[in-house]
C-alpha cells in the first residue's frame, strides 16, 4: 500500500516539472520583482510592499483600471446578447449550416495584430474604405487618431467583431443540443416564443453562456494587441487599458517594480472577478 | 372522446413516413400502438397530436375536423421517452405551467395539481426541481402534467422505455387505473408485445409506417389476421414455415401431421404455418403430438423460462418453455408441438385458417 502511494510521485513529477517551469517560476520572477527596487548589474535593494502601495494609490492605474472596466463592460453588454440572438435566428438543419458556421468562424481565424491593422486602416478618414466614407460622403467627423469617442467606438465594434462568433458558437452548440421534445412539449402547451426562451432555451443554454461570459471577460481584461496596433492607446490616454499602460510602465520607462506589483494586482483581479463570477453562477446547481 | 385518422398520410420529401391509413381511437380503454422501431408510431403521434401535418387525409376529433388546428388548440398531452420537464421550474410549476397558459384561476390551479401529484405520488418533491429527482420521479412528473391538464387526448410514446425494470413494472400496472374514468383518448406507443398484452385495451400493430391489424388485444395476439401482424406480434419471433398441404395434412419436410378441420378444406399446395414459439415445448402432452428434432444452437435460461433455438430443415426454430429444461448445446433434442394453435397463412400473407 504504501509503496504504490510513494510510485504515485512519480508519475505526476513530469507535470509537476513542466508546471513549474511554464507557470510558477515565472510568475515567482514577477513577485521577486515586485517587492525589489532593480538596479544595472543586477543589482537588487528590499522594498517590502512599497510598489504595491504606490500602484494602488496611483491615478494613473485607477484611470486605466476605470478604462478596462468600462471596455469590458460594453463588449459582454453587446456580445453576449448579440451572439445569442445570432445563435437562436442560424438555421439548425439544412444545406446553410456549414456556410454559416464556416462565415462565423472566419474573424476568429484571423491573427490580433492583422484584426487591428485592418481595422486601423478600414477606419482611417482620408484612405480608409470606412472612414472615408463617414467623413467625405457623409460628412459625419469620424477619425480615432483625433476623437476619444471615435476611438473608443472602433475598439468596441473592432471587438464586437472578432469576437461575438465565439459566443454564436458556443450558444449555438447549447441550442443544438435540446432534444426536439421539449419544442414539442412547449408548442403542445401553447408556449410563447418568449416563453420557450426564458423556460427551455436559456436554461439549456445556461453552462455554455458561463463559459462564454467568462472567455470574454478575461480575454478581454488581458486584451493587448488589438488595441495596441489600432490606436496605441490612444489618443491621449483614452484608449490606455491595463495591459497596454502595464508594457509602457514596464518596457517604456522600464520600472520593473512597479509593473511587477500592477501585473500580480491585476493578476488578482482577473481571478478575483472570475472565481465570484462562476460561483454566483454554478451556485444553483450545487444546492 | 374519439379521435379518427381518414385516410392520413405523411411524407416527408420523398420519403412515406405514413401509408394511407385509417383508424379511430375510442376513449373508455387503452389504445396501444405496438410496432418495431421504425414502424411509424411517433409520426402517427405526432399527426394526431397535430404536431407534424398530414400529406393527405383528415384528422377528426369527436367529428370536428382538426386536421389544421395546432397542437395547443386541440387539447392534448403527451408524453415522452425522454423526461421532457422544463429545467429550472418546480415540479409544482411544471405540472401547473399549462394550466396557467390556459389561464385558469390559481385556486383551481392549487386543486388539480396537488390532486394529479397526489395520484403519481409525487406530493412530496413539488418543490424540487426536476434534475434533483430520480428518473421514475421525473417521469411521473411529465405524466402528471398531462393528468392535471385535463386534455382530450393523451399520448404516451413509449414512456416508460428509458426507466429500468422496477419502476417500469410498477408504473405500467398503475398507467391504466389513473388514466381510466378521465373521458380522454389514451393512446400508448410500445415496442414490446409482453407490454402491450399486460396492458390490454385495444392494439394497432403497426408495420412498415401501417397499420397491420387492429381490434382487441387479447383478439390482435390470439387470430392474427396476416403474416405481418402475427410476427410482429410475438417474442421472442414466431417460427414461420414453408409446408406443402396435400389432402388432409401438413409436409414440412418430412414432418407431417393432421389438419383440423378449416385448414383441411383449403385447396392442395404451398401455404406459410406460424407456430408460436410457447407452442414448441421440449416435452409432450395431450395436445404437442407433433415431433420435431433438431440440433440445439443456443439456449437461454430466464428464471422461469427455458428458451432454445433448435436447427431443423433450413429453419432455426425457437422455443419457449415455463420450467427449467437442460439443453444440451450441439446435441439433438425433441420437441413437441400442438398442430391445433398453428395459424396458416396463403403466400400474399393473409390468414386462410
Amino acid at each position: 500500500m504504501k509503496s504504490a502511494n510513494q510510485r504515485a510521485w512519480l508519475f505526476v513529477l513530469p507535470v509537476l516539472v513542466l508546471v513549474a517551469f511554464n507557470a510558477l517560476i515565472p510568475i515567482m520572477t514577477v513577485v521577486n520583482y515586485s517587492v525589489q527596487e532593480t538596479f544595472g548589474d543586477n543589482l537588487f535593494f528590499w522594498q517590502g510592499l512599497d510598489w504595491f502601495q504606490q500602484i494602488l494609490r496611483s491615478d494613473r492605474f485607477h484611470a486605466a483600471l476605470g478604462r478596462q472596466f468600462l471596455f469590458t463592460g460594453l463588449i459582454l453588454a453587446i456580445e453576449i446578447p448579440l451572439g445569442i440572438v445570432i445563435a437562436l435566428s442560424m438555421p439548425k438543419r439544412g444545406f446553410w449550416v456549414p456556410v454559416c458556421l464556416v462565415t462565423m468562424a472566419l474573424p476568429m481565424l484571423i491573427p490580433w495584430n492583422v484584426v487591428g491593422s485592418m481595422w486601423n486602416i478600414f477606419t482611417l478618414p482620408d484612405i480608409g474604405l470606412l472612414g472615408y466614407f463617414l467623413n467625405h460622403t457623409l460628412g459625419v467627423p469620424y477619425d480615432m487618431t483625433q476623437s476619444p469617442v471615435a476611438a473608443w467606438i472602433t475598439i468596441v465594434v473592432m471587438d464586437v467583431w472578432h469576437w461575438t462568433s465565439l459566443v454564436v458558437l458556443l450558444c449555438y452548440a447549447g441550442l443544438m443540443s435540446i432534444p426536439d421534445a421539449y419544442y414539442q412539449a412547449a408548442k403542445i402547451d401553447g408556449a410563447s416564443n418568449w416563453a420557450v426562451f426564458r423556460y427551455i432555451q436559456l436554461p439549456k443554454m445556461k453552462t455554455v453562456l458561463t463559459i462564454a461570459i467568462l472567455l470574454r471577460f478575461m480575454d478581454s481584461f488581458n486584451i493587448y494587441t488589438e488595441p495596441f496596433t489600432l490606436t496605441g492607446g490612444g489618443p491621449g490616454n483614452s484608449t490606455t487599458l491595463l495591459s497596454i499602460d502595464l508594457v509602457k510602465i514596464a518596457l517604456g520607462q522600464f520600472d520593473l517594480g512597479p509593473a511587477a506589483a500592477m501585473s500580480l494586482i491585476y493578476f488578482a483581479i482577473t481571478l478575483l472577478v472570475s472565481w465570484v463570477f462562476y460561483t454566483l453562477m454554478t451556485k444553483d446547481d450545487t444546492n | 372522446m374519439r379521435i379518427e385518422l381518414r385516410r392520413v398520410t405523411k411524407r416527408v420529401g420523398a420519403i412515406t413516413h405514413i401509408k394511407e391509413t385509417s383508424l379511430t381511437f375510442e376513449a373508455g380503454h387503452f389504445n396501444v400502438l405496438l410496432g418495431e422501431t421504425g414502424a411509424g408510431k411517433t409520426s402517427l403521434i405526432k399527426l394526431m397530436a397535430g404536431l407534424d401535418p398530414c400529406a393527405s387525409g383528415s384528422v377528426l376529433m369527436d367529428d370536428e375536423e382538426v386536421t389544421n388546428v395546432s397542437p395547443q388548440r386541440r387539447n392534448i398531452s403527451l408524453v415522452h421517452q425522454f423526461f421532457v420537464n422544463y429545467p429550472h421550474m418546480s415540479v409544482f410549476d411544471n405540472i401547473a405551467s399549462p394550466l396557467r397558459i390556459a389561464g385558469m384561476a390559481s385556486s383551481e390551479i392549487d386543486e388539480r395539481v396537488a390532486e394529479a401529484a397526489k395520484l403519481l405520488q409525487i406530493t412530496p418533491m413539488l418543490n424540487r426541481r426536476p434534475q434533483e429527482l430520480s428518473g421514475g420521479q421525473q417521469q411521473r412528473t411529465a405524466l402528471a402534467r398531462a393528468i392535471a391538464k385535463e386534455s382530450r387526448a393523451v399520448f404516451l410514446d413509449e414512456p416508460l422505455a428509458n426507466l429500468d425494470y422496477k419502476l417500469r413494472e410498477e408504473l405500467r400496472d398503475q398507467l391504466p387505473e389513473m388514466l381510466a374514468g378521465r373521458g380522454a383518448v389514451v393512446v400508448y406507443a410500445t415496442s414490446e408485445p409482453e407490454e402491450a398484452l399486460l396492458l390490454g385495451g385495444r392494439t394497432a400493430l403497426m408495420h412498415d409506417g401501417g397499420v397491420a391489424q387492429f381490434g382487441p388485444t387479447a383478439q390482435v395476439y390470439r387470430n392474427p389476421d396476416n403474416l405481418i401482424a402475427a410476427k410482429a406480434f410475438s417474442d421472442p419471433p414466431m417460427n414461420v414455415a414453408e409446408i406443402e398441404k396435400r389432402g388432409t395434412s401438413a409436409h414440412l419436410g418430412d414432418v407431417i401431421w393432421d389438419l383440423a378441420a378449416d385448414a383441411a378444406d383449403l385447396s392442395d399446395g404451398r401455404y406459410t404455418v406460424a407456430i408460436r414459439p410457447n407452442n414448441v415445448l421440449p416435452y409432450r402432452t395431450e395436445k404437442a403430438t407433433v415431433s420435431l428434432t433438431g440440433t440445439v444452437q443456443v439456449t437461454e435460461l430466464s428464471g422461469s423460462e427455458s428458451s432454445a433455438r433448435f436447427a431443423l430443415g433450413d429453419i432455426s426454430w425457437v422455443s419457449l418453455a415455463h420450467g427449467v429444461h437442460p439443453y444440451e448445446v450441439g446435441e439433438p433434442h425433441e420437441f413437441f408441438m400442438d398442430p391445433s394453435r398453428c395459424r396458416y397463412f396463403a403466400t400474399d400473407g393473409n390468414l386462410v385458417a
